[in-house]
């Protein structure tokens, strides 16, 4: 099983059905195997906090929601992590592709790279950092935690746990 | 006839229906005219309520309605393509259409000018479009929440706000009843 399988059967396995995305180069692989299972409703969006907002309305609806973005997506959905999704106390998953780290080969991720562990973290957001595949055994968990506490909960995840990208 | 007056017309129409209310002077409005635990009041978060109205619309059978407003419909103009290409029959999108931010004073937003929010839902690729007059919302969104299918509704009315108190409940109380009303009502 690759990585993004497993990390896709994780989310199904703790009934997470509805999934919304904003690519990234290094997260290509698990929007496939998202799009590709029968048990996610997958919808792209095409800003992040738009896709926040999708995911808040499909939790009131019953849905367990998570959402796959850049950790760019950071400085655009600080308002609705606040105002929305943390001020109603909503779970969300947030995987999240931490560019910018070890491997990068674009000197601007970097930029964006040092500030997203400082903004999660005056966030209060609950913050996982996958270096290793290894680490993704963690995944399961972190899911079951994150609808527990009502959370939005962060799990980045950097070039050398995703091998090259 | 202003914002507060196509609300005060359509609250018997929605008020049996899941409502996803735009933050500021229209949740106000709304709670002020007809409090619902079946209301959603956003308190904050300018521009989702399309999108929030959209997820609550594809993860339950029940018909939604989002009031949105054209300025807040501006900021979050992704979500036009994201709502044509995801159709949800039981949703329906009323966009109150003053041209203005009402919130924050009444300034001339971009809708109230060259921009008509009705071409570009259907550039967007939204198949059922209405653009109405503000005395005729009501009966318009009648007939949509009668039928199946996904409707836009443009009413273009007048700018200009009613004074209206703050919502002080909590959100937490506000998402809760809600949810009660997502999983109980027929």
């Amino acid at each position: 099983m690759s990585v993004s399988e497993k990390i896709v059967s994780d989310l199904v396995a703790n009934n997470v059905n509805f999934v919304t995305t904003v690519p990234c180069k290094q997260l290509a692989g698990v929007i496939d195997a998202v799009e590709a299972h029968d048990d996610i409703y997958h919808i792209p969006a095409n800003k992040e906090d738009e896709g926040m907002g999708l995911c808040a309305g499909a939790f009131m609806g019953g849905k367990r929601p998570a959402i796959i973005m850049q950790n760019t997506a950071i400085g655009v959905t600080i308002n609705t992590l606040v105002t929305l999704t943390q001020y109603y106390r909503m779970p969300l998953p947030m995987l999240i592709s931490y560019r910018g780290e070890l491997g990068e080969p674009v000197a601007c991720q970097v930029e964006m790279a040092v500030h997203t562990k400082a903004l999660l973290a005056q966030l209060n957001i609950p913050t996982y950092h996958f270096h290793k595949e290894e680490d993704a055994m963690e995944f399961d968990a972190i899911l079951k935690h994150t609808f527990m506490c009502n959370k939005p909960v962060a799990v980045l995840t950097d070039a050398s746990f995703w091998q090259g990208y | 006839m202003i914002r507060s007056e196509i609300l005060r017309d359509i609250a018997p129409v929605i008020s049996n229906h899941l409502v996803v209310c735009n933050i500021g002077l229209p949740s106000q409005e709304l709670h002020l005219i007809d409090d619902q635990p079946s209301n959603f009041y956003m308190l904050g978060t300018m521009g989702l309520s399309s999108s929030i109205g959209l997820g609550l619309a594809l993860a339950q059978q029940k018909k939604v309605v989002a009031i949105d407003g054209d300025g807040s419909v501006l900021t979050n103009f992704g979500t036009l393509p994201t709502i044509a290409n995801n159709v949800a029959d039981n949703f329906i999108l009323l966009i109150i259409d003053n041209g203005s931010y009402g919130s924050t004073g009444d300034q001339p937003t971009y809708a109230g000018q060259k921009t008509s929010l009705t071409a570009v839902a259907k550039a967007c690729g939204c198949e059922n479009v209405i653009e109405c007059r503000a005395e005729e919302t009501a009966g318009v969104l009648e007939t949509a929440l009668a039928g199946d299918k996904m409707t836009i509704i443009v009413a273009k009315c007048e700018s200009g706000n009613i004074k209206v108190p703050v919502i002080t409940m909590d959100p937490v109380v506000i998402r809760n009843r809600f949810m009660e009303a997502v999983e109980s009502q027929a």
